[in-house]
């Protein structure tokens, strides 16, 4: 469904994706860790189109995206959310979903209807907020929700996009861990067809809802596997994991 | 789920203090008839700082140049009416649609900027066309204004000296736009520019083209400013090299931001606080009016940040 074949990407003489190959099928479950600094987040914004890659191509279900800016990637199925909210903070939270399906369907260059009319959308903005639990909160300001909240409404953003490919940057950055958990069942409960990859630091929840690991270091994938493989493997012991060895236990 | 669009409509429809609004309106006919050149001016000053409205207020773009197309208007009706024909109403369409494609045409730099780098594109557009067509005095009469312009009635009624027609002609644009702005921040292209406005950088990753809904934004606060511009013309029978000034890009701003910006009503309501103030300290003190605005704009930024119509509204809000 994506991959990507050789990107590069420098800052001056500071290399920040090296020789990026990765292929992730239609319906995986990809956690993509490694230590802070390892280009998790760049090789996100080089895929989404963000940053552009001094070398190397982007392929999304076999079309090649790598001139693309980043919002016609959107539109052919390939949505993230961000590490820190990056929301719109005085939008209610249904105004922000309601936005970003009326982009979809391509009816927000429409400036003499009135947006009630757009009921569909709206209904369909409503039921998305829904099943994260969000559908009592939907007429509040963005800013107003407590901050798990918000991290419901970055999803709830990328999902009223319609992805095929969902690349969630830390879902739970900042959310208590009795809440993460909840966090991370619905991302699990999301239709079997949709690829994600999310970047995560807890192993607990990587081990738990990853049916496969992208291991990166140095702006490098390191290697790449099913858990269980990453569990036994030693360079990741090494270089990542040994500090963290009792997540395992 | 009927709840979800019916709050949203119930958020926009109609309110019996904006039909109050627009009924008060109409008092200077009866009540200050002697003043009714101040309200045409006001009328327009008005519709000029709603133009400004649509891209600061909602799509967040600061312009301290937009007396370019204020005064592209003024002159394209100018000249029309010097040169070709008088009738005011295809006059200020055909200002409005030329102006427009100006706007167009310079949308396509603007929109790639923003913050600092903004102020000081749309600073330099204002000055450019300034001395443009101040240096152009063949055509715009330079720094003498442009002389000779000819107004022929409209529709049957002559610009009277009391500005009776003046206003009436005023109010009923400063209206009609006031509509379709409202219905336009009301419409699924209006949530877009707030999204643009309140955060740029999600934008793209929810599949907008903002830059696309910038341009178009902006095409459409030009066409208000040059119909601003034209009415002016059309009121006043001359055109300055005023309506190009820096001093009026500097002023319109100070008018949304003393009414509120975002609020479609702001810019009117400012517009109206400051030419009252403006005709009455220039009457006490006309050498130093401007001290009183400052004082004026200082009092209302220090404790109205979000201007005169936010003041107001949060104070509706407690009294609830």
């Amino acid at each position: 469904m994506l991959s990507t074949r050789n990107l590069d990407k420098s800052f001056g003489s500071l290399v920040v994706a090296q020789g990026i190959s990765i292929s992730m099928p239609r319906g995986e479950r990809y956690a993509l860790i490694g230590p802070n600094g390892a280009g998790k987040t760049t090789l996100i914004n080089l895929v989404t189109g963000m940053l552009r890659p001094d070398a190397g191509s982007i392929l999304l279900g076999g079309e090649d995206i790598t001139a693309l800016p980043p919002d016609a990637r959107v539109k052919r199925g390939l949505a993230r959310t961000f590490q820190i909210n990056t929301l719109f903070p005085r939008l209610t939270a249904l105004e922000s979903v309601a936005l970003a399906i009326l982009e979809r369907r391509d009816q927000s260059r429409v400036w003499w209807q009135s947006l009630p009319r757009y009921g569909e959308a709206i209904d369909e903005a409503f039921s998305i907020l829904e099943s994260l639990r969000l559908g009592a909160h939907c007429h509040r300001l963005t800013r107003e929700l407590a901050y798990g909240q918000q991290r419901l409404v970055e999803i709830a953003l990328a999902l009223a996009t319609r992805p095929r490919v969902l690349l969630l940057d830390e879902p739970a950055a900042g959310v208590p861990k009795d809440e993460s958990g909840e966090l991370f069942a619905a991302i699990s409960n999301l239709s079997a067809e949709l690829t994600v990859l999310f970047i995560e630091h807890d192993m607990d929840v990587v081990f738990r809802f990853a049916s496969r690991i992208l291991v990166m270091v140095g702006g490098r994938i390191l290697v790449e596997g099913t858990p269980r493989d990453i569990a036994r493997d030693e360079r990741v012991r090494e270089v990542y994991l040994g500090r963290r060895r009792h997540a395992f236990a | 789920m009927a709840s979800a669009s019916g709050h949203l409509a119930a958020q926009i429809r109609w309110r019996w203090i904006e039909s109050a609004f627009w009924l008060a309106t109409l008092l200077p006919f009866v009540v200050t008839p002697a003043y009714l050149s101040l309200a045409s001016q006001i009328a327009i000053t008005a519709l000029f700082a709603l133009s400004l409205d649509l891209i600061l207020g909602y799509a967040g773009i600061v312009s301290l140049g937009h007396a370019a197309y204020f005064g592209f208007g003024a002159y394209t009706a100018g000249l029309l009416a010097k040169h070709y024909w008088g009738e005011p109403l295809s006059g200020l369409l055909l200002a409005g649609a030329l102006t427009g494609l100006v706007g167009y045409a310079t949308s396509h730099i603007v929109v790639r900027f923003r913050h600092l780098a903004l102020i000081m594109l749309t600073l330099g557009l204002g000055l450019l066309l300034h001395e443009a067509a101040n240096s152009a005095s063949w055509l715009t009469g330079g720094a003498d204004g442009l002389q000779g312009v000819k107004v022929a009635p409209l529709l049957g009624f002559r610009f009277d000296l009391y500005g009776r027609t003046a206003y009436a002609y005023s109010l009923a644009v400063l209206f009609l736009c006031f509509l379709i702005s409202r219905r336009i921040i009301h419409s699924p292209f209006g949530l877009a520019l707030r999204g643009i406005r309140e955060n740029l950088v999600r934008m793209p990753a929810i599949g907008a083209p903002s830059r696309a809904h910038l341009r178009k934004v902006y095409t459409i606060a030009a066409v208000m400013a040059g119909m601003a511009g034209a009415l002016l013309t059309h009121t006043t029978s001359t055109v300055s090299l005023d309506t190009l000034s820096f001093g009026r890009s500097a002023d319109v701003l100070v008018i949304l931001i003393l009414g509120g910006a975002g609020r479609l009503y702001g810019g009117i309501v400012g517009a109206l606080i400051y030419m009252v103030a403006r005709d009455q300290f220039s009457g006490i003190n006309p050498q130093y009016w401007y001290f009183w605005i400052g004082l004026l704009l200082i009092a209302v930024v220090m404790f109205l940040p979000n201007g005169i119509l936010g003041g107001l509204g949060a104070l509706h809000k407690k009294s609830r």
